[in-house]
């Protein structure tokens, strides 16, 4: 009965996306306001069945209905419930459909939002229908999740246990709500080049605030999840997966900035448009990548080349037909008042310029094996010395110059007040630098560079903030996010350029040496849980010849799944994390284990963070003027 | 200018830096030279699994034609066994043994990389069925 219900409630939600489509482009037109309310009411009743849909879904894992094919693959009566749960989107029909209710969230919150500019939010409205619309198709024809199992096997085969973890349970729903939170600013992108509405940033402004927070806290959890679930100690690997995700976030910064400078003085009208374009079509260039199998990740449930070329088809429509759009009507936008070279939209544009390359490097590095393998049939990988010489160059250029932009003032800045501003910062950070470099072992160049940088960025933050005296939310905003980011390369930094690593076979009473630590094994022994059978190593850690903690590393078996993983310990203090992994045993007694200091690693997500409170920061900022001053014209700066 | 820059870095750094993907066969029949490092896949030739000292591991990899050592020092991943696929990352020493930096297997039982099917498919010891 569930199947039935799930299937009717799809059905439903394509024929209301349709109708959403329908009613809301051609409440673009002027006196057309039946077909804006019709339009309203179908965005509303998408969401209701959508979310029908993937209720029914979740009942059916966790009674393990065993009926649905779906939760016969991938759930197991033995799981925990929590996994029975968040392992609905753990395989490609459940992702899917989590993806068009994330869409669905997205519709209706631009149905709430609406104050002005009705007929740009109706056509919004009808962009995210036709979005949704292709994506309900893709999922009934290709990826349904309710398709039935006769006769009703007993037992499901379960889900990979790699999935099975908190950290990977909300990875998805975060980073769908970034990604498909693209698709907000994409459809007001185009529903202002239908209407021909100037002031559509600062409709879209909130829902670009909202994408990009959870796309920074997604990929920060993602990499959080590949460090204590690997167990190499790694956190980025430039795996095709993740610069899926970086790509969408960079280009999400670069409209940030850019359509501060749009909303403010008009300028970069039509590039902002194409940011919001772009930022979109890496998304739906992301979910092909990973969705589609042609790369071999935890992340590609299955290959199916008809799921794959169905969605290059959506990619190609969406993205052709935004640019048609982009072509035919951004000749008509007026461009805003010209500006001085040195002024706060110099900056931002370099800020673009810089955003825009580093995409490209990350672009061309992922995608280039995959088109040389279509065309040649040559099997290459692209792996980290690429990106360390292309990506890594950019990106520093950009943090150098970070700190300027809020020192210049728009249309005509001052170039030598900021510069004298900045002298103390400049200061600090060659102070950092020396003292990196007096302090450290091995001595590092490049990490010296980059804690000086780090320094810099957050003495400026500091500057900015002081300077004001009384800051405005947006400046703490930016503040913020520029001094999350310096947090995160000294995590970054000091974590790759002085980890120490140790690899022995120890038995029980032998001991190993890594950084200050001494490792003793005193035992390995079975232990079970669930869902899984375990070996669990003791490891007393001694520093200068006294135990200062036990710690855990485990090997965990799933029978159902047939597969094994490594369950990490990481004993984390202020300055570093000592990090464990147990590895195969050589006979009964002798144990591989793998051991690292990685000095900082916890500033790497840290940083994270605290990028996404200055990006929490304004849009609360964003959330209170709106609900304060509806009819403000001229809104301050952020 | 910031776009010419961005090109002829990219260009430069894709000259280098890619590996790339050579089944068994390929190792013989297009003569890699040692000290290039590459991707080698196939399956984990039967009986050829030999734990040395501490952490060392040798074994061969095979496409069902040909087959090459390789040596390598560190933790196996989980999934590693005879039989099943394996990819590895390294480089030829003199003797012709693949020096593996990194060793990965599949993710899970019923998956399978596909760089490794691909392999199996040329050399016609793939069958569908697996």
């Amino acid at each position: 009965m569930t199947g039935e219900i799930g299937q009717l409630a799809l059905c439903l939600a394509l024929a209301l996306s349709l109708l959403t489509a329908g009613a809301g482009l051609s409440g673009a037109r002027p006196a057309a306001g039946t077909a804006r309310s019709v339009a309203s009411a179908g965005a509303l009743g998408m969401l209701v069945f959508i979310a029908l849909a993937f209720g029914t879904l979740t009942y059916a894992s966790v009674v393990s209905d065993f009926s649905i094919q779906n939760v016969q693959q991938n759930s197991n009566t033995l799981k925990p419930l929590i996994y029975k749960i968040t392992g609905v989107w753990g395989n490609h029909e459940g992702s899917m459909l989590l993806w068009v209710l994330v869409l669905a969230i997205y519709t209706a919150a631009i149905v709430f939002a609406r104050r002005t500019h009705e007929r740009m939010t109706s056509a919004a409205l009808g962009v995210q229908g036709l979005l949704a619309a292709a994506f309900l198709v893709f999922i009934l024809l290709t990826s349904n999740p309710f398709v039935r199992l006769d006769p009703m096997p007993f037992e499901g085969a379960g889900l990979n246990p790699l999935l099975q973890d908190f950290g990977l349970a909300v990875h998805p729903p975060i980073l769908y709500s970034g990604y498909v939170g693209l698709s907000a600013s994409f459809a007001f992108a185009a529903a202002a080049l239908i209407t021909k509405e100037r002031d559509w940033v600062r409709a879209a402004r909130p829902f670009m605030l909202v994408a990009w927070i959870a796309l920074t806290l997604g990929i920060a959890l993602g990499s959080w999840w590949a460090y204590y679930e690997l167990g190499w100690g790694g956190f980025w690997f430039w795996d095709p997966v993740e610069n899926a995700s970086l790509m969408p976030w960079l280009v999400g910064t670069a409209l940030l900035h850019s359509a501060l400078a749009t909303e403010r003085t008009g300028a970069f009208r039509s590039w902002t448009l194409l940011l919001a374009i772009a930022g979109f079509s890496l998304s739906l260039i992301g979910t092909f990548l990973v969705r589609s199998g042609v790369l071999s990740s935890v992340h590609s449930f299955a290959s199916d080349p008809t799921r794959g070329l169905y969605i290059l088809g959506l990619i190609f429509g969406a993205i052709g037909g935004a640019l048609a759009l982009f072509a035919w009507r951004a000749p008509s936008l007026e461009e805003g008042a010209a500006f001085s070279p040195v002024s706060r939209e110099t900056a931002l544009l370099l800020n673009n310029v810089f955003l825009a390359a580093a995409t490209a490097t990350v672009f061309v590095g992922t995608l280039y094996p995959l088109a040389l393998d279509a065309m040649t049939g040559t099997k290459i990988s692209v792996g980290p010395p690429y990106f360390a010489l292309t990506f890594a160059p950019i990106a520093v250029a950009l943090l150098v110059l970070v700190p300027f932009g809020p020192q210049l003032a728009w249309k005509r800045g001052d170039a030598r007040a900021a510069i004298r501003l900045l002298i103390p910062a400049l200061g600090l950070a060659a102070v950092a630098g020396v003292a990196l470099l007096a302090l450290t072992t091995p001595r590092s160049l490049a990490g010296a560079g980059a804690f000086a940088l780090a320094a810099w960025l957050l003495a400026a933050s500091a500057i900015d903030l002081w300077k004001r005296k009384v800051p405005s939310a947006g400046a703490i905003a930016s503040a913020l996010a520029h001094a999350g980011l310096a947090i995160t390369l000294i995590g970054i930094a000091g974590t790759t350029l002085w980890r120490s690593e140790a690899l022995e076979v120890l038995a029980p009473g032998e001991s190993m040496y890594v950084g200050e630590y001494q490792l003793r094994l005193d035992g390995v022994a079975g232990a079970s849980g669930p869902n899984y059978q375990a070996a669990r190593a003791n490891i007393a850690v001694l520093r200068n010849g006294t135990v200062i903690a036990m710690m855990h590393p485990e090997k965990r078996f799933f029978p159902a799944e047939g597969q094994e993983t490594v369950e990490t310990a990481i004993r984390t203090t202020i300055f570093s994390d000592l990090y464990l992994a147990l590895g195969d045993h050589r006979d009964q007694t002798h144990w591989i284990v793998r051991a690292y200091v990685n000095p900082v690693a916890p500033l790497i997500w840290l940083g994270a963070l605290v990028m996404a409170i200055g990006g929490f920061a304004a849009l609360w900022s964003r959330l209170t003027r709106r609900a304060t001053a509806p009819n403000a014209i001229a809104a301050p700066a952020e | 200018m910031a776009g010419a820059g961005a090109t002829a870095l990219v260009l430069f750094a894709l000259k280098d830096n890619v590996l790339y993907f050579y089944s068994p066969s390929d190792v013989h029949t297009k003569q890699v030279s040692a000290g290039i490092n590459f991707r080698i896949g196939g399956l984990v030739a039967m009986n050829s699994i030999h734990h040395g000292k501490g952490a060392d591991v040798s074994f061969a990899v095979t496409d069902g034609k040909a087959e090459v050592p390789v040596f390598f020092h560190g933790v196996l991943p989980a999934l590693f066994h005879e039989g099943r696929g394996v990819v590895a990352l390294g480089a030829l020493n003199d003797a012709g043994v693949f020096q593996a930096s990194e060793v990965l297997a599949k993710h899970d039982e019923r998956y399978m990389p596909p760089e490794v099917v691909d392999a199996l498919k040329r050399s016609g010891r793939w069958k569908e069925s697996e």
